[in-house]
């Protein structure tokens, strides 16, 4: 059972036309999860004048307004009565999403590395991380971007000590206790093990992003050939 | 239709409006014009909304002919234009004539000049916007920058007012000569020191080549938190001004990421932010940490300056 003592939320001020709500115990949670995902749930069901932008994490929401519409003290008043709402929002159903993913090789240059610090073959850092179930935090940093939570211990890797400039769409990486699947080309300093045909995010679909906040994920290792094969459908 | 044809692209030129807010949830950033109040004012020379789509162009414009007959103006910094060889005035409403070409130079002064022409660039919106998304490849033109070849539509707009509309010296002055830039306090400036806090508010940060509209990636003294420290990923605002482990800021921007894991000492008040917009590689800035009260004051009074007919001036007045 769910429980949000409103002292457990704390509004601050961010930029002059922004302020964070830090929801709960400041830790990476299921539960945290689902008061961020209750929390954007009202706020786009019952929207509030002068509000302009949601930026949801790990255990706050960013919530930018337009600061001549609305003063924040009205703003951190009205979200206030939304907090004590909270326990009574009914999510939907999340989605189960399985997403192939070539491992090793030109695809995962990292994998190698990651699987030797932890003492393993790469073929054992393959099935951990494939039989794993992960949760969709949130979407961030780019497009269609979902830091996904649940990264079994054995695979808990830091990131690159130096950043690669490009690192290809559709990569899978680890960093620290988190991964996640690059959707564009853009810089990158996780460790990357693999690489999924699928589009995570294309803007020709309802869903623009394959992956929403509360999904539940699996990556499944397919083989060159069929990586090939499904880039090509 | 009117057209407008890509002679040269120049170095990075874009589509660009007011941007796409509101799509933070699936980790969309608004993207927009780097300097919106140039934007804003060059559509209001050719009496378009403050919001149609023009052309964005950094450090070196690019050629473009008209295949029919467009006003324009030009506002932000100044790239040199001429149009079929004679110097075309900025900050103007003008008329171009069918076949003539406007071919932009390098700058003379900041990072970005915009082209506004009547009726706005007309391009299929993506989330109810125009902007190019460069990092993504999304919105604007295919997703990219434009390139030799690339041909523009001009929405139709009639337009009432006469040409020659200008802005007053003083505005375009007041808009644009700062390099001391106004922040706020974030939400993790209590990481640093005192002496941390000092080296960032009396020094001077130079901005470096990699800057971009993702971000601009500052360098000067270090700020250092007093221990190492840790936090979790929260979202990011833009104008957050985030200190990364080497204690070099950089400056959240347009195109910026939505949530980041780094502290934030500061942000750039809103009333500031379009001078980011102007920021060229090697410039030098300083900031001074205001209150979020005399912030928000700026930003009214910008508005205010924005909401009124004294920033125009008319040719036969």
């Amino acid at each position: 059972m769910l429980t949000l003592p409103s002292e457990a939320v704390r509004f601050q001020s961010a930029s002059d036309q922004s302020i964070l709500v830090y929801l709960g115990q400041q830790t990476i949670t299921p539960d945290a999860l689902q008061q961020v995902m209750r929390l954007l749930h009202l706020l786009s069901s019952d929207p509030i004048a002068g509000v302009r932008n949601l930026q949801p994490a790990y255990c706050s929401v960013l919530i930018k307004f337009d600061p001549l519409t609305i003063a924040q003290r009205k703003l951190e008043e009205i979200l206030s009565g939304y907090v004590h709402r909270l326990k009574d929002v009914i999510l939907p159903e999340p989605k189960q999403v399985e997403i192939p993913v070539c491992y090793g090789g030109e695809f995962g240059p990292d994998l190698s590395a990651v699987a030797s610090l932890h003492g393993m073959m790469p073929s054992d850092a393959i099935e951990i991380h494939a039989a794993a179930e992960y949760l969709v935090h949130f979407l961030g940093f780019v497009p269609g971007f979902a830091y996904l939570g649940g990264l079994p211990q054995e695979l808990v890797t830091p990131r690159r000590s130096s950043p690669r400039r490009r690192v290809p769409a559709g990569s899978v990486g680890i960093a620290d206790d988190q991964t996640g699947v690059y959707p564009f080309a853009t810089p990158g300093g996780w460790q990357l093990i693999g690489r999924t045909p699928v589009a995570m995010f294309r803007k020709d679909r309802k869903d623009m992003s394959l992956l929403s906040m509360g999904d539940r994920v699996r990556f499944r290792p397919i083989s060159r050939a069929k990586f090939t094969a499904l880039e090509d459908e | 239709m009117s057209v407008i044809e890509v002679e040269a692209p120049g170095l990075q030129t874009t589509v660009q409006d007011l941007g796409r807010e509101g799509f933070g949830p699936s980790g969309v950033s608004p993207s927009g014009a780097a300097d919106p109040i140039s934007l804003r004012i060059g559509n209001r020379l050719v009496e378009n909304a403050e919001n149609a789509a023009g052309l964005e162009m950094t450090l070196v414009g690019g050629t473009f002919r008209f295949g029919e007959e467009a006003i324009v103006a030009l506002t932000g910094s100044d790239f040199g234009a001429e149009l079929d060889g004679v110097a075309l005035k900025p900050w103007t409403s003008v008329q171009v004539q069918a076949r003539q070409t406007l071919r932009f130079g390098a700058t003379r002064g900041g990072a970005r000049s915009y082209l506004c022409v009547r009726g706005g660039v007309d391009i299929p919106l993506f989330l109810g916007s125009a902007s190019t998304h460069v990092l993504s490849g999304l919105g604007g033109l295919e997703g990219r920058a434009l390139k030799k070849g690339d041909v523009l539509r001009v929405a139709s707009n009639r337009g009432t007012s006469q040409l020659g509309r200008s802005v007053n010296a003083n505005v375009i002055e007041s808009m644009h000569s700062r390099k001391v830039l106004r922040v706020t306090v974030g939400p993790q400036s209590d990481w640093y020191p005192e002496t941390s806090r000092q080296a960032f508010y009396a020094g001077t940060y130079r901005v470096t080549e990699e800057a971009n509209r993702m971000g601009l990636r500052l360098e000067g003294p270090p700020v250092m938190p007093d221990r190492e420290r840790k936090m979790i990923t929260e979202g990011v605002p833009l104008g957050a001004i985030q200190i990364p482990p080497n204690g070099q800021p950089i400056i959240l921007f347009v195109e910026q990421q939505t949530t980041g894991g780094y502290p934030k000492i500061a942000y750039v008040i809103s009333a500031d932010l379009h001078r980011l917009g102007q920021l060229r590689p090697r410039d030098e800035i300083q900031f001074e940490l205001i209150g979020l009260h005399a912030a928000i004051s700026l930003l009214r009074a910008q508005e205010d300056l924005m909401g009124s007919a004294e920033i125009f001036r008319h040719a036969i007045d």
